[in-house]
């Protein structure tokens, strides 16, 4: 990461967020801003609000008041905006917790369905750069099996591949590794750190607390759906200002 | 008691031309029935989901009226009841057809918002961040899953449907029950004319669900 990336216009910008699941508030007034090429990851326990807080960003999740900028596209409190929203998302990539990719598709076509029907590139294009992320990712061979014939891990690499296809300008990342076997979880960091490398910007929500601490520029304590304590990783985990973060901290590390 | 009764063999085998052109009309009355009820099934099984509550309430009222309500009181009322109110004679085929149409539609309706429904929240998120609209999500990602989901019970309802026919004797189209019943007004081997009679639907049904196995066999179906 250079300075000069963090010293531009934010990609995401949040202001006074505030989100309510009937009478429970999930989101208290989050002000959060995200620069291009940087890494942020949100970490947290569960039910704090931290994949409320970025499936806000691509409006998976409506939120009733305050506003987001991403890239320049407004969204706004209960959903309306139809036509930002759609633009924000041809330009933030999510991969899931639960990898979600679509089971009656080849890996191949899991991945150029959307540059075919969204960006509306030529056959021939969608699929030469579909094995391009797909060797990228390390999984070209597999590209005319289906995902049910994938592992966990593998899976989620196709997934961010699919992501990645539309080349997007910000990529959120939902517990990537929480559904997958203990020995997957490697393979999809790996592939992770590696897009951080390259300059993605990112937004992890991850209890992998050792990652966390390798690839962020920036880490988000979330409590009880209010930002507790932010701050580069090195000063969060090892010298924590908050009490509630370091009783946090205390609880995931101690195993 | 020595029972003395024997079943005829030669008299149910010999029904089989009479019973025959009745087969026609029951495959016409029963496809093309559900032809029209799939449409109908479709269209109305998504109103049901809609977000809109117009079109939710149109379509939760007529899945519950022709659920609800026998299908032979349905197909008495089209075919007796509603010339009345068109001024006109509606004939016996139309009628049959109609009545399976409006009737396996409703039950279709169903089919077709459980298929969509059973689709799990994250394949519409996962499309709907990729940037694909809503329509798109539905048209490439929801529908051909929900689709395969489908056909199992899309099956139940071809059999349920094709049997459903067999009421329609009573508005005298001639279906297989019709023709039975003529033959045997003559000949009066009634147990062995309905034998044959069952054993006809018996065998298409029976194809129709060996043709549904196929398909399942082949993969085209679940997941």
């Amino acid at each position: 990461m250079t300075e000069s990336q963090h010293d531009s216009q934010p990609i995401v910008r949040m202001q006074k967020l505030n989100k309510h699941f009937g009478s429970l508030h999930v989101l208290k007034n989050i002000d959060l801003e995200v620069k291009p090429g940087e890494v942020v990851v949100v970490i947290g326990a569960s039910g704090s609000g931290k994949s409320t807080l970025i499936r806000c960003i691509n409006g998976l999740e409506e939120f009733q008041d305050g506003h987001i900028v991403v890239d320049g596209h407004n969204l706004v409190p209960h959903g309306k905006g139809a036509k930002a929203l759609q633009r924000i998302r041809t330009e933030v990539g999510m991969v899931f917790q639960q990898f979600n990719l679509f089971p009656h598709l080849s890996v191949r076509d899991n991945v150029t369905l959307a540059p075919l029907k969204v960006r509306g590139v030529s056959a021939a294009q969608a699929n030469e750069s579909a094995e391009r992320l797909l060797d990228r990712v390390g999984i070209r061979d597999q590209a005319d099996k289906y995902p049910s014939q994938l592992s966990g891990g593998q899976q989620q690499r196709v997934a961010l591949a699919r992501a990645l296809a539309m080349e997007p300008r910000l990529m959120l990342f939902d517990e990537p590794t929480s559904a997958l076997d203990p020995e997957m979880i490697g393979e999809v960091l790996d592939a992770m750190r590696e897009l951080a490398r390259e300059g993605m910007t990112m937004i992890i929500v991850t209890h992998e607390m050792g990652f966390a601490r390798e690839v962020a520029d920036r880490v988000i304590y979330i409590h009880q759906g209010e930002i507790a304590e932010e701050a580069a990783p090195e000063r969060i985990f090892d010298e924590p200002q908050d009490e509630r973060t370091r009783n946090f901290l205390a609880r995931v590390l101690k195993h | 008691m020595e029972v003395t009764f024997q079943f005829d063999w030669a008299a149910a085998f010999g029904s089989i031309p009479h019973l025959l052109p009745g087969i026609p009309w029951t495959l016409l009355i029963s496809f093309g029935g559900l032809a029209i009820g799939f449409v109908i099934g479709i269209v109305f099984g998504l109103m049901r989901i809609s977000r809109s509550r117009w079109l939710r309430l149109p379509a939760i009222l007529y899945i519950e009226v022709f659920r609800g309500t026998p299908i032979l009181v349905q197909v008495l009322f089209i075919f007796y009841g509603l010339p009345q109110l068109l001024g006109g004679p509606i004939n016996a085929l139309t009628a049959g057809i109609a009545a399976i149409a409006v009737n396996s539609g409703a039950y279709i309706s169903e089919v077709v918002r459980g298929g969509v429904q059973s689709i799990e929240r994250g394949q519409r998120e996962a499309s709907l961040s990729l940037g694909l609209s809503r329509t798109q999500a539905f048209r490439y990602v929801i529908w051909p899953q929900a689709f395969r989901r489908m056909i199992p019970p899309l099956g139940n309802q071809g059999i349920i449907s094709i049997k459903d026919t067999s009421l329609f004797s009573v508005i005298g189209v001639g279906e297989l029950v019709r023709q039975g019943q003529i033959y045997i007004a003559t000949t009066f081997t009634a147990l062995e004319v309905y034998f044959m009679v069952a054993m006809l639907y018996l065998a298409i049904t029976w194809s129709l669900s060996l043709l549904l196995r196929q398909l399942e066999r082949r993969g085209l179906v679940g997941q």
